[in-house]
């Protein structure tokens, strides 16, 4: 799994109905990389990704995964290229943490194949490396939101894709199983050098994380590329619409984003308190 | 994180289920069935004696007692096909809906098999077995169609809550249709009637063979969907994700459903509740994974019919009770207990 695959989106249109949400954008994502895809709600960065994994067909445009188009793609061709972990995946009742990642094995069977040694292996080292070896005979519905979010991510490990999207996968954890999550997808980056793309709403653990960052406005790609060239205080005001004061982060050296409301700011002329 | 090494032991993390529960319930559960399978043979309003059963099992008919026991075969056959069927089928409708309380007759399948089949006796004249078959699978299919399309008007598409109201709604509409054309007609009423209320007591092979290529058809598409159906179970889109063609998949679980509900209703009229409570029972002995699920829910529905047929034989001596009725006076109970024992969510 050391080859690279490249995957862009090309003039590429989405919409649901009559709207179109994604209007002519054009993107590139570096390969063996962590891309995060911010932006303001309803921007598009969830119907992006769903294309970028084959879920919403394009309205024109195309999606490219080495070249070819992946809407033409076989399914299971993709789906052991690319692996997609969507917002809420829904856990059958009652199923156990092995048998959900084993579920991710489903592109590399057949309709009569049986289970394999190397299916084994795969589950096996997922829950391994997402330390879930010992969930794996308890039902899903009885873990906390941080086990299972790392259950979920094992399921698309076992997938053994190179190119992992993720949609929000840090939504509804705390801080600390946010940060655990993001060390993870990280540590698979760097062992397995999985390509990451993930669409996240924190902008500051974005641009800890991420190698490559890409903010979305209007439908349109508003910046891209490293995260000190993309969170500028001007990128945040036009993609956001919010005010903010960008400085660097003293314990990563990564741009940090400090929103300024309008209370409890301590700039000079809006506190008619002060002084 | 010193993770990310191949694992040391395969098999240690447990992929597979703990075979040995699942084997033991397979083993259970084939018990059971050929117990009932010769108690449907043995136990009739006519008592009848091993020797006879025996005897008549050697091809012999030579006593009132025999002569019975010959009669109880095919209709013992037809139980098993007929109960497994809906079992199935029942579980099939689960998966591919996601929704639990999905079943050929919440969602109106069946009531339209009948209503095709009460039609075509009422104004067609339908007399060939093989005719009834096709009307009543062209019925089960036109109207999963119409269910899912409506289920699926709106916002949100074909949710389980909209797909069971729909079911529902179109069942009632068909119920009445079927009175409706069956009350005016004094000539026919009384096969409608004993079709109705659903039966294998009348199976002789010349009934039961004619449906046989269609159980078997309904029955494989069923089986090789089992792991799509686990795809399906985790959201459209990360089936998607998968590498499911989630519509095809979608379509053809539901093709194999449609046929076998078809056919089991074609041959022993609407018989309710199989479908809904088998997957539920089986699911609580052996888990979500279709790949054991769907054989289950097929012996078990086929224990679930032979059984209470033979009750209906027995608690009426010397009379019967359809079949359809004993299930409906078990099932209703069982699928109240089922519910509080078991919170009702999506699947």
């Amino acid at each position: 799994m050391t080859t690279t695959h490249s995957l862009a989106a090309e003039e590429l249109v989405l919409g649901y109905g009559e709207r179109a949400v994604i209007d002519d954008l054009d993107l590139v994502l570096p390969a063996g990389r962590m891309t995060a895809i911010v932006g303001a709600n309803a921007c598009g960065k969830s119907t992006l990704l769903r294309s970028m994994s084959r879920l919403l067909a394009p309205r024109a445009g195309r999606v490219l995964l080495d070249g070819r188009a992946v809407h033409r793609m076989p399914a299971k061709e993709l789906a052991r290229t690319l692996g997609v972990l969507p917002q809420s995946p829904l856990a059958p009742e009652g199923i156990t943490v092995a048998d959900l990642v084993g579920r991710g094995r489903h592109p590399h069977q057949r309709v009569f194949s049986r289970w394999s040694r190397e299916d084994d292996v795969a589950v096996a080292t997922a829950l391994e490396a997402t330390q879930t070896t010992d969930l794996a005979e308890r039902p899903v519905d009885e873990l906390s939101g941080g086990q299972r979010q790392r259950v979920w991510i094992a399921m698309a490990l076992a997938q053994q894709t190179d190119l992992l999207l993720l949609d929000e996968p840090t939504t509804f954890l705390d801080v600390a199983h946010q940060v655990e999550v993001l060390d993870l997808l990280t540590d698979l980056n760097r062992t397995r050098g999985t390509t990451i793309v993930m669409v996240l709403h924190d902008l500051n653990l974005a641009a800890r994380y991420a190698d490559h960052l890409v903010a979305l406005a209007a439908g349109r790609v508003h910046a891209a590329g490293d995260p000190a060239a993309v969170l500028t205080e001007e990128n945040v005001r036009v993609v956001f619409g919010l005010e903010s004061r960008v400085i660097v982060d003293p314990t990563s050296g990564r741009p940090l984003v400090l929103p300024l409301g309008r209370h409890n700011v301590a700039a000079p002329a809006a506190a008619p308190w002060a002084g | 994180m010193t993770a990310l090494r191949p694992a040391p032991a395969p098999g240690t993390a447990g992929a597979r289920r703990p075979g040995p529960v699942r084997l033991l319930w397979l083993l259970v559960v084939v018990g059971v069935l050929a117990a009932l399978a010769a108690a449907s043979i043995a136990v009739g309003s006519r008592g009848v004696g091993w020797s006879d059963v025996l005897a008549a099992l050697g091809g012999s008919s030579d006593d009132l007692g025999q002569a019975a026991v010959t009669k109880r075969i095919p209709r013992t056959v037809l139980a098993v096909l007929v109960g497994a069927a809906l079992g199935l089928s029942g579980a099939v409708m689960q998966g591919v809906t996601r929704n639990p309380l999905a079943d050929p007759g919440v969602l109106g399948i069946n009531s339209g098999a009948s209503l095709a089949v009460v039609a075509g006796l009422a104004w067609f004249g339908l007399f060939s077995a093989a005719s009834i078959i096709w009307t009543a699978i062209a019925g089960a299919a036109v109207s999963t169609v119409f269910v899912y399309a409506v289920g699926a008007l709106g916002r949100g598409g074909p949710t389980p809550l909209k797909l069971a109201l729909a079911g529902a709604a179109t069942a009632a509409a068909l119920t009445s249709f079927i009175t409706a054309i069956a009350l005016p007609r004094g000539d026919l009423s009384v096969s409608i009637q004993s079709w109705e209320v659903g039966g294998v007591g009348g199976a002789t092979s010349a009934t039961i063979t004619p449906v046989l290529p269609f159980l078997a058809v309904g029955l494989v598409v069923s089986l090789l969907s089992a792991r799509s159906l686990n795809s399906l179970a985790l959201g459209d889109d990360l089936a998607a994700g998968l590498g499911e063609r989630v519509a095809l998949a979608r379509g053809l679980a539901a093709a194999g459903s449609v046929l076998l509900c078809g056919a089991a209703t074609a041959v022993a009229g609407p018989i309710g509740f199989v479908g809904l409570v088998v997957p539920h029972l089986c699911r609580l002995l052996v888990g979500v994974d279709h790949r054991w699920l769907l054989p289950f829910t097929a012996l078990t529905g086929a224990c679930l019919l032979v059984g209470a047929d033979v009750l209906g034989r027995i608690v009426a001596r010397p009379s019967e009770i359809d079949v359809g009725i004993v299930t409906a006076l078990v099932g209703a109970p069982f699928f109240i207990a089922l519910v509080r024992r078991q919170r009702m969510r999506e699947l």
